[in-house]
């Protein structure tokens, strides 16, 4: 029996969840002694009434979109990848290797090979715990937050030993040549008399995020891989009646989901830092989850999602520069979506079902 | 290496182990019923910046012990709601609830303390202070077993011996009395305490505030005992290192407790000795640091003895009808 109308399950209960993690947070904004109103103005002024707030906007977002997108299709594959964190890390040393070491002539000559040493490092981190969940049954959700952990570890030592500069302080990794610069949205779309977007950090790799984006929804929607993905989602043990090998799936499923978190990397490491920093991720594989559920696991729900947080990433640091509203109000707000969406979405659903069966037994 | 250094490090390795054990046993409480629960990070967090603000602001550790475990206690309830009543997805709900912790506790200690998100410093009665066990300073002189008295087992707070004394009341709760072997049970095969007439939701719910009660001491003790207040995200994975031991103790509360003493000293080398070397070989102390988190994966991956969760982790009760 169908209890919802399609655009009810779609549209309206995200929309019921943010409205109530939006409400708690505005009281959690006045428990602080300040205004909600005043600080979402703030927000919105700072991060969309100004081409250069725009432009950090589309930077996080462009984060977010790589990161949802990588836990919306382990979702739909039904499994929970934590570990975008890590992939994420390990995507970072992919591009910095790649950047560092192979001297590339343009930059879109180096993007494509940043691309592919994020994507294969990400995978790669992503594929011992997609093997050890398919060939030994260990809970891929604990194996991929151990693997966040061991890749922090694992980062540290290489920033430390191997990649520093003899003689710097800071454990970061030398600069990346002049070659791989990636051109920023001032680079693009500044006339000569009005520069746009000025000092934001948002460059080229937010279409490579629209085209991932895109892609992903033609890989699951429109080939066989991805009718497969999804029928081993729903059902397991129909998937393997089917003959679809669920080794095969979850391996490649958490690859494609590394892949994507890797890809993150591109973005931060190489278009923003032009060198690897220690914790270059900042969370970001973390608040991947909190996008796809909010998208619905479809990439165009994970694209509106990442440009809600890319929002809310810079509306909230407007706010931390200007009110005495912390940073970390954002963590908040991430954690009431991921609540309200993810955990408790029986409590929005529910009571809208009720609501909806007996606007249609009065119609009858 | 003398022995007064070995002293030393197991010394350490005991305070570090505690707030180990304590989340370790909580998150057992709440998993063999059937919960899974990676927010006991999260409540930790919350219950350290609650006892710590509370024990500041009173200037009594105990008033400030009970807030941090009713804080940690609520959390628990959130989770009990989304993952027992609206039977929502357990792993979601724990994540929620480590941000959740990660972001308040900064936000309140900023607008209280105007710190940049940490409590002033703990003094006198507003920690727990070190006990002396009797006779301690008597035989401290006798060789070998004074030193282990005076130094290793005497002058912990009373937190540590009752983190150590919770791991036989927990074998003795779970294996020796009905609530037990019914909180056992509803982890195995919930429709089978349901037709014996218990209710799962309430033995769920039970389980789930005894975890929070557990990881409030355990955050209570990193505030209060360990340090002197609470600072920014101090918990530092240990919820995390937690939930690893548990699974590395197959979830059984002697095996916690000897695992979380491996991974507190494990803790307490890497913060001993930065790098160790052995002959050519240089341990990295990240490595030290990321080791417990090795041995749970490969414990996970069957290759040492498998870790069989309870059956019924993870899924929502549903009564038929």
């Amino acid at each position: 029996m169908d209890k919802m109308p399609q655009w009810a399950d779609i549209v309206l209960i995200p929309l019921i969840s943010l409205l109530l993690a939006a409400f708690l947070s505005a009281l959690v904004i006045l428990a602080i002694g300040e205004s909600p109103v005043t600080a979402f103005n703030l927000m919105v002024d700072g991060a969309l009434m100004r081409s250069s707030g725009w432009g950090y906007t589309l930077y996080y977002a462009t984060n977010f979109m790589f990161t949802g997108l990588a836990v919306a299709i382990a979702f739909h594959a039904r499994m929970f990848n934590i570990g975008g964190e890590g992939q994420a890390m390990l995507g970072g040393l992919g591009v910095a290797l790649v950047c560092l070491y192979i001297p590339w002539p343009h930059w879109t000559f180096a993007i494509l090979g940043a691309t592919l040493g994020a994507a294969l490092f990400g995978a790669a981190w992503a594929y011992i715990p997609a093997i050890l969940q398919a060939k030994r049954g260990s809970h891929i959700v604990i194996t991929t937050i151990m693997f966040n952990f061991i890749a922090a570890g694992l980062l540290n030592y290489v920033m430390v030993n191997l990649l520093r500069p003899a003689g710097a302080m800071d454990p970061a990794s030398p600069n990346f040549p002049e070659a791989t610069h990636l051109p920023t949205f001032r680079d693009m779309f500044s006339t000569a008399d009005t520069i746009m977007f000025r000092g934001s950090p948002a460059n080229v790799t937010f279409f490579l995020a629209l085209a991932a984006c895109v892609l992903v929804w033609f890989l699951i929607w429109k080939t066989r891989l991805g009718y497969e993905i999804r029928a081993f989602g729903h059902s397991e043990s129909a998937a393997n009646y089917a003959g679809i090998s669920p080794l095969r799936i979850t391996v490649i499923a958490m690859l494609i989901s590394g892949g994507l978190a890797g890809l993150m990397s591109v973005n931060t490491t190489m278009g923003e830092a032009e060198r690897l920093v220690l914790n270059s991720t900042e969370g970001a594989g973390f608040i991947g989850i909190a996008v796809a559920l909010m998208g619905r696991s479809h990439p165009f729900g994970v694209f509106l999602a990442a440009i809600l947080f890319g929002f809310l990433y810079q509306g909230g640091a407007e706010l931390a520069l200007w009110t005495n509203i912390p940073r970390e109000l954002i963590v908040v707000i991430q954690a009431l979506v991921i609540l309200f969406t993810g955990a408790l979405d029986n409590m929005v659903r529910m009571p809208l079902e009720k609501l909806f069966l007996a606007l249609r037994w009065r119609k009858v | 290496m003398d022995f007064l250094t070995i002293i030393q490090v197991l010394d350490s390795t005991i305070r570090l182990a505690t707030p180990l054990l304590l989340a370790c046993l909580a998150g057992l409480y709440s998993e063999r019923a059937g919960i899974f629960d990676i927010g006991l990070e999260g409540k930790m967090l919350a219950a350290a910046f609650f006892s710590a603000a509370i024990a500041y602001s009173t200037g009594s550790v105990w008033i400030g012990l009970l807030a941090g475990m009713a804080s940690s206690m609520v959390l628990s309830l959130i989770h009990g709601a989304a993952s027992i009543t609206f039977r929502g997805n357990q792993l979601i709900s724990g994540v929620a609830i480590n941000f959740l912790a990660a972001g308040m506790t900064v936000l309140i200690a900023q607008d209280w303390f105007k710190q940049g998100g940490r409590t002033p410093s703990l003094e006198g009665a507003a920690r727990f202070s070190p006990i002396e066990l009797p006779y301690a300073e008597a035989v401290s002189g006798v060789p070998f077993v004074g030193p282990i008295y005076f130094e290793l087992i005497s002058g912990h707070s009373i937190l540590v011996y009752v983190a150590f004394a919770c791991v036989p009341l927990t074998w003795w709760i779970l294996f020796r009395t009905r609530f037990g072997l019914r909180l056992r049970a509803v982890g195995e095969n919930p429709a089978a305490v349901d037709t014996a007439g218990v209710s799962v939701v309430g033995l769920r719910y039970a389980a789930v505030l005894i975890c929070g009660i557990l990881c409030g001491i355990a955050g209570a003790y990193l505030a209060t005992a360990l340090q002197a207040g609470f600072v920014k995200d101090m918990t530092a994975g240990r919820g995390f290192i937690a939930l690893a031991a548990l699974i590395f103790a197959k979830w059984r509360p002697w095996y916690a407790l000897w695992t979380t003493l491996l991974f507190g000293l494990l803790q307490a080398i890497a913060l001993r000795y930065q790098n160790i070397e052995i002959g050519n070989l240089v341990i990295p102390v990240q490595f030290m640091d990321v080791l417990p988190y090795i041995l749970t994966v490969v414990i996970l991956a069957g290759f040492v003895g498998r870790a069989i969760p309870p059956r019924a982790g993870g899924e929502p009760y549903v009564k038929e009808r």
